[in-house]
């Protein structure tokens, strides 16, 4: 059955969507990166949507609940990428993916994501998860 | 008691006598003070004239008056016409130049008619009143048609430029500036908030400053474009700071109940650069050198 | 105003949501419709075509490139033979939901195109036509 590759970057998890992808791909990649995240307790995960011409309102519910599932995890998500067609139709949608963090490309998004553990570990006032 | 309507003779009369219309027709055409035999083949007048005649003949003749002709027996006509319209508008030649294609008919087809109804005075007044009123509105459809052909060009035109002057600056790098300047209308404002929304992309800025200081009024569209384009930067990865909002604006923004709250807001263009250089985490120092 | 083109696709799996996305790409791209518009079009197509798969039990959609007086567009009608939609007017307030998210994907789409109309009775089926203009 196709999958969506999930590759692992150190603690974090990358993740590059190139396919239009149908809801059951869809569902199954959510399954997978669960599933991926509790078994390496990775620290982030970084969605590329820069090849995704169309997100709709069920690739963008998925995009939140990733987000939503990985922090139960305490991991972080960043979505990373996303066109300007995109992001004004998601507006227009109505959709604001609540609860992800974006970033304009995978560079800025591991920063993101490394600013964001180190700063929730200063938090923490140690550096264990 | 009103005569009964007699179907016009016209058609069988151009169609009986048409190698001689059409003759006397195009030396009208040519000997015209309006011809353009720098933008047109005699050939290609003859051709054009020959198919109009043509046309007209076939849906003339479908018709018991000939003052309708918006009819579906005059389609096929219009539509010649108003290609021939915008091919000619498109080579150069103005309305009166093309309506006179039309016009010029006139005084061949009255000279045929006279020879034709010469017995019967009464007959020739009312077919010379038919023929004149239907050239008229040919004539007339053909000036609308290259009105029509006007404004798609100028419509085109205005997207050109629109799409051409997409003034976003660098400020620095990471920092975009979009001064806005003049009166924004809503097909103005989604062509440039697109194009900066692309210019984020080309350069990875992380921060968007929309400056209004030169826009004396906003509305509610304009305002939910703006709105919008600070959503759909914000769901890049970008942010976007609002700055220039003059009083009046603010006043109208809050009539309108357009929700900012979501949205840096700051007055001047400078204010919204010192907030961009700390989020961007840079600093500007004076050097000590002096000299 | 002519139809150029039209095609009609059925939709029974969601591979097919996912045929009709690049088939209404197709039709948009030929009707000349900018980049932004294309991708409204494209993404309320695919939220109408789930909703028939979902929420219709399946059905088909046509396809229909307009090119009228003035203007190109692109016309997509979903139909499906399911249940019907009870209250319209609520499936279309922002936010309503069923448990299955039908809400925001029909006020979506209606928000992304130029022009919508749904016609549903109960236990006969719904049709939901939107169109693009360029």
């Amino acid at each position: 059955m196709e999958r969506i590759p999930i590759l692992k970057m150190g603690d974090y998890l990358l993740v590059t969507i190139q396919v239009d992808m149908h809801d059951r791909l869809a569902l199954t990649l959510q399954d997978d990166l669960t599933e991926r995240i509790a078994r390496t307790q990775a620290r982030g995960v970084l969605i590329d949507i820069s090849s995704l011409e169309i997100v709709d309102s069920f690739i963008g519910r998925m995009l939140g609940n990733i987000a939503a599932m990985s922090r139960v995890l305490d991991a972080e998500t960043v979505v990373v990428g996303m066109r300007p067609a995109v992001a004004i139709t998601l507006v227009e949608l109505g959709l604001s993916l609540p609860g992800v963090r974006t970033a304009l490309n995978v560079e800025k998004g591991m920063s993101l994501l490394q600013g964001a553990r180190a700063e929730q570990e200063n938090v923490n006032g140690r550096g264990e998860r | 008691m009103k005569p009964k309507e007699e179907k016009s003779r016209i058609p069988d009369m151009i169609a009986r006598r048409e190698s001689d219309l059409l003759a006397d027709w195009t030396r009208e055409q040519l000997a015209a003070t309006t011809l353009r035999s720098d933008l047109m083949r005699e050939s290609e007048l003859r051709e054009q004239s020959r198919q109009f005649l043509n046309l007209m003949i076939r849906a003339a003749s479908q018709q018991l008056s000939l003052n309708d002709i918006n009819a579906p027996a005059w389609e096929e006509t219009r539509e010649f016409l108003s290609s021939i319209s915008r091919s000619r508008a498109h080579q150069g030649f103005t309305p009166s130049e093309i309506a006179t294609f039309v016009l010029s008919l006139k005084q061949p087809l009255f000279t045929m008619m006279r020879q034709e109804l010469e017995g019967d005075p009464r007959k020739l007044a009312d077919e010379m009143w038919v023929a004149t009123t239907l050239l008229d509105k040919l004539g007339l459809f053909t000036t609308e048609e290259y009105q029509k052909g006007r404004e798609e060009v100028i419509r085109r035109q205005q997207q050109e430029l629109l799409e051409l002057s997409t003034p976003v600056v660098v400020l620095w790098e990471g920092v975009l500036a979009l001064p806005l300047i003049g009166t924004l209308d809503s097909a103005r404002t989604q062509v440039v908030m697109e194009s900066l929304l692309q210019k984020i992309v080309e350069t990875g800025a992380g921060i968007a400053i929309i400056d209004i200081t030169g826009v004396p009024t906003v509305d509610t569209l304009v305002a939910q474009h703006l709105l919008k384009t600070v959503s759909a930067a914000r769901l890049m990865g970008a942010d976007c700071i609002i700055s220039g909002i003059r009083p009046q604006i603010a006043q109208t923004i809050v009539h309108l109940g357009v929700n900012l709250t979501d949205v840096i807001t700051k007055s001047s263009l400078a204010d919204a650069f010192a907030v961009a250089l700390r989020r961007a985490k840079l600093v500007i120092t004076r050097s000590e050198n002096h000299g | 105003m002519a139809v150029v083109k039209d095609e009609t696709m059925s939709i029974k799996s969601s591979e097919d949501v996912v045929r009709v996305r690049q088939v209404a790409r197709e039709y948009a791209t030929a009707q000349g419709l900018s980049l932004v518009d294309q991708t409204k079009i494209v993404t309320a197509a695919s939220e109408l075509a789930r909703n028939t798969l979902d929420h219709g039990g399946g059905g088909t959609v046509r396809l229909e490139a307009i090119n009228s007086e003035a203007r190109r567009g692109l016309r997509l009608t979903f139909e499906d033979h399911g249940p019907g939609i009870p209250d319209i007017e609520l499936a279309l307030k922002d936010g309503y939901t069923t448990g299955g998210g039908l809400g925001l994907g029909l006020s979506g789409a209606k928000r992304l195109s130029n022009e919508f109309e749904i016609f549903s009775r109960v236990g006969q089926g719904t049709r939901v036509m939107i169109t693009r203009w360029k």
